[in-house]
């Protein structure tokens, strides 16, 4: 019972939240309905939100076979629930990585909104190793390329790590300079160095052998269990060692954390590259699956992973859960465009929506007048009281 | 002069000062480095206002591109009701002011977001800020897939100072780069100076200073800390419009999505440099952006000599790379200042900290 009520405590305001953010992205919805239609439709976030949920989940809801009028009618097609389902969670895989390099971060204080850039060059240098062991048996090659892409990613996110820890940067700002510097060079490099002649666009050779097997399905890659062997690593590493007991402690208060003889630097620079480490991996499980590097990549999983960690509380089962809710979105998307003729960036003011409500947490909390954990998880005050303050 | 060029390694070093000096005083360089500084010093003054009040500000970034779109929509509909020649100065039209305030409103009102949630709400100001910048980033992504802009009300043009005075030997450079300019970079300047001598000189400026140190003990001398907080970070809106406005009503003719290209953060970098003083953070502003004007004008007019033999041979062989690295300069200088001077700058001791007046729950 009192597991009960301690779910319930941690998943209000995220719910409520994601409620909310449904219901204004529905207005958002019936007003875009006069710039695409002819006249205001009441009913368009209905058809929306119901493709989403097709798309993402193969449930429907709508019967839209049964005469002129469509009815409320739950259905689900086995066959085609299976692939919406495949869909999310292919989709899911890469948020939940990238979910994690922000929330493990916050656990230690830190802010990483260097994703963006640490999914680009673990990417990257997958695609290179991918091609490089392209002719090995698929166990070693996949294994290399995934190692090399979270290697990449983790030095990516040593830097800034090893910036704040020694000169006192910010990683909010040394970070987004970082994914716009690896935007530009990783572009130059690919036209110039690594370009294979042959396709109609710039991109590295195939990662052959290396491509992710496909365990289930179309798109069910070993990405997947990747990431489901990966969660409860992470919650053992942060809640039951060592490692992950100073990582919180200097998260929570880092000068309590020095006099208790713990090393903050140390510390920043070692989870700031396990942050790295976890984008990168994100970055690779995408190049992988697409088996190639294309010199224009642009990806957004970088930044929902802040939508992500936030939603799950930085917890690592609650950073799955958001990573699956998000996932099901983009699975669901282009259902949705096609269906409610809606752009598919959408999602993306979805997201911050969930956010916006997320933050204000406090008057969700006394409009509703339920009581709820804090949902903004506390060592994130860290982050904002360093903001400037310096070398560590 | 050749002798000297010759050395190893130093005539290098030599023939690129003289290429500087050469692109300073006969290029545009000059005022190209200052229009390119314009949305960062702006931006960088968002974050002194915000800042020296206590509050973190990391939505720069999202404040400028709402603006820029808003201002950009906003110019587009007005051109398109009432189509006018644009005046000989500056090229304004109505459809370009109405815009220009447009973007200062939507600047400003996205301010009063954040203030409500850092000030009232006492949300997390890091996630306040992270909230204005991905809402702002998917709203306006999604509202200009949705409406796709055909039109344009075109751009304000820069100013055209008399020919004497420009091409005056030594100094004429000076003037081009202050003159030659559109009416928004050229209003930077004047915006730095009038804010560097309110907040260091004016009664406002040291309830702000005292606000962003010890809102307590500015709370019991009777300063209101919410209403200053709240004012400065909403007026601070103001430039974050402006920057945005620069982005689609003088620099560019169109809005694309994530124009603001980081901007916002290389502001904040600005500002750190700058130790949290308006011409301090314009300071950083020129100097962050006078990398990117130096690697447009390498790029148009390669300096001649040795090295410019060596950079066309590397143009040659890695043509993508060539451009993209000098497209990163900003970004890769930003990160070198930010490692290098940080240490040393300290940033009012309140920022980051929601103040609850005591008492008061």
């Amino acid at each position: 019972m009192t597991n009960m009520r301690r779910i319930w405590a941690l998943s209000v305001i995220p719910i409520v939240s994601i409620i909310l953010a449904l219901l204004v992205g529905s207005l958002l919805i019936i007003a875009s309905s006069l710039a695409t239609g002819d006249s205001l439709n009441l009913l368009l976030p209905f058809v929306a939100y119901e493709s989403l949920l097709e798309g993402a989940t193969g449930l429907s809801l709508i019967d839209l076979n049964a005469a002129d009028v469509p009815s409320l009618a739950l259905s689900v097609d086995v066959e085609r629930a299976a692939r919406a389902v495949t869909n999310t969670l292919a989709a899911a895989a890469p948020l939940v990585l990238t979910g994690l390099a922000v929330g493990v971060g916050f656990k230690a204080g830190l802010f990483n909104i260097g994703g963006t850039g640490q999914v680009l060059v673990g990417g990257f240098t997958a695609a290179l190793m991918g091609a490089a062991v392209a002719e090995q048996p698929v166990p070693v090659a996949v294994t290399l390329a995934l190692v090399a892409g979270a290697l990449g990613g983790a030095f990516y996110g040593f830097i800034p790590g090893a910036l704040k820890a020694f000169t006192g940067a910010h990683e909010v700002v040394s970070t987004i300079m970082l994914n716009s510097l690896a935007a530009f060079i990783i572009v130059g490099l690919v036209n110039d160095v690594f370009k294979i002649t042959g396709p109609t666009f710039a991109r590295t050779a195939d990662v052959g052998n290396a491509a992710l097997p496909i365990l289930f399905g179309r798109n069910g890659s070993l990405g997947i269990l990747v990431v489901l062997a990966i969660i409860p690593i992470t919650y053992f590493l942060l809640f039951r060692t060592t490692l992950g007991f100073e990582i919180r402690t200097v998260g929570a208060n880092p000068s309590a954390a020095r006099y208790a003889g713990m090393s903050p630097r140390w510390l920043i620079i070692l989870t700031m590259s396990l942050c790295g480490l976890f984008a990168g991996l994100a970055g690779a499980i995408e190049i992988l699956t697409l088996g190639y590097y294309p010199a224009v990549f642009g990806t957004s999983i970088g930044f929902a992973g802040i939508t992500v960690a936030l939603l799950g509380r930085a917890h690592p089962i609650g950073i799955l859960l958001a990573g699956l809710m998000l996932g099901g979105m983009r699975a669901g998307a282009p259902s949705m465009q096609i269906t409610a003729n809606i752009p598919i960036e959408i999602i993306d003011v979805l997201q911050g929506l969930i956010l916006l409500f997320l933050a204000a947490e406090i008057v969700i909390r006394r409009l509703l007048r339920i009581r709820a954990d804090r949902i903004t998880p506390s060592e994130l005050g860290t982050v904002a009281r360093t903001y400037g303050e310096g070398t560590v | 002069m050749d002798l000297l060029f010759d050395i190893p390694v130093l005539g290098f070093v030599l023939q690129f000062i003289a290429y500087l000096i050469d692109a300073i005083t006969t290029t545009n360089l000059a005022p190209q480095t200052l229009q390119l500084a314009t949305p960062i010093a702006l931006g960088a003054l968002c974050g002194v206002m915000n800042e020296r009040s206590g509050i973190v500000n990391i939505g720069i970034e999202g404040m400028m591109l709402t603006a820029a779109f808003v201002g950009f929509m906003v110019a587009m509909v007005v051109h398109e009701a009432i189509p006018t020649e644009p005046a000989a100065i500056f090229g304004f039209t109505p459809a370009l002011i109405i815009g220009i305030l447009a973007a200062i409103g939507a600047g400003m009102l996205v301010s009063a977001l954040h203030a409500w949630l850092c000030i009232s709400v006492r949300a997390d100001q890091i996630i306040s800020g992270t909230v204005i910048n991905i809402i702002a980033l998917g709203l306006t992504g999604y509202l200009n897939r949705l409406i796709k802009p055909a039109g344009s009300a075109g751009t304000l043009d820069p100013f055209r100072p008399p020919a004497e005075l420009v091409d005056l030997p030594i100094v004429g450079w000076i003037f081009r780069m202050f003159l030659a300019v559109g009416p928004i970079t050229m209003s930077v300047i004047v915006l730095v100076i009038v804010m560097q001598v309110l907040l260091f000189r004016s009664r406002w400026g040291l309830r702000t200073r005292a606000v962003g140190e010890h809102p307590r003990a500015a709370d019991t001398v009777g300063i209101d800390v919410i209403r200053l907080r709240y004012r400065n970070v909403i007026l601070g809106g103001i430039f974050a419009g402006l920057a945005g406005a620069w982005l689609t009503l003088e620099f560019n003719q169109s809005f694309q999505n994530g124009m603001s290209a980081n901007r916002g953060f290389i502001a904040l970098a600005a500002v750190i440099f700058g130790r949290w003083t308006p011409i301090g953070a314009f300071g950083g502003a020129l100097l962050f952006m006078f990398s990117e004007a130096l690697g447009i004008a390498i790029r148009s007019n390669p300096p001649p000599g040795d090295l410019g033999v060596f950079l066309s041979g590397i143009q040659a062989s890695f043509p993508s790379l060539y451009n993209n690295t000098f497209g990163a300069l900003p970004y890769l200088l930003t990160i070198i200042v930010l490692a290098g001077v940080v240490g040393r700058s300290v940033a009012p001791a309140a920022v980051g900290k929601p103040y609850v007046k005591e008492g008061a729950t």
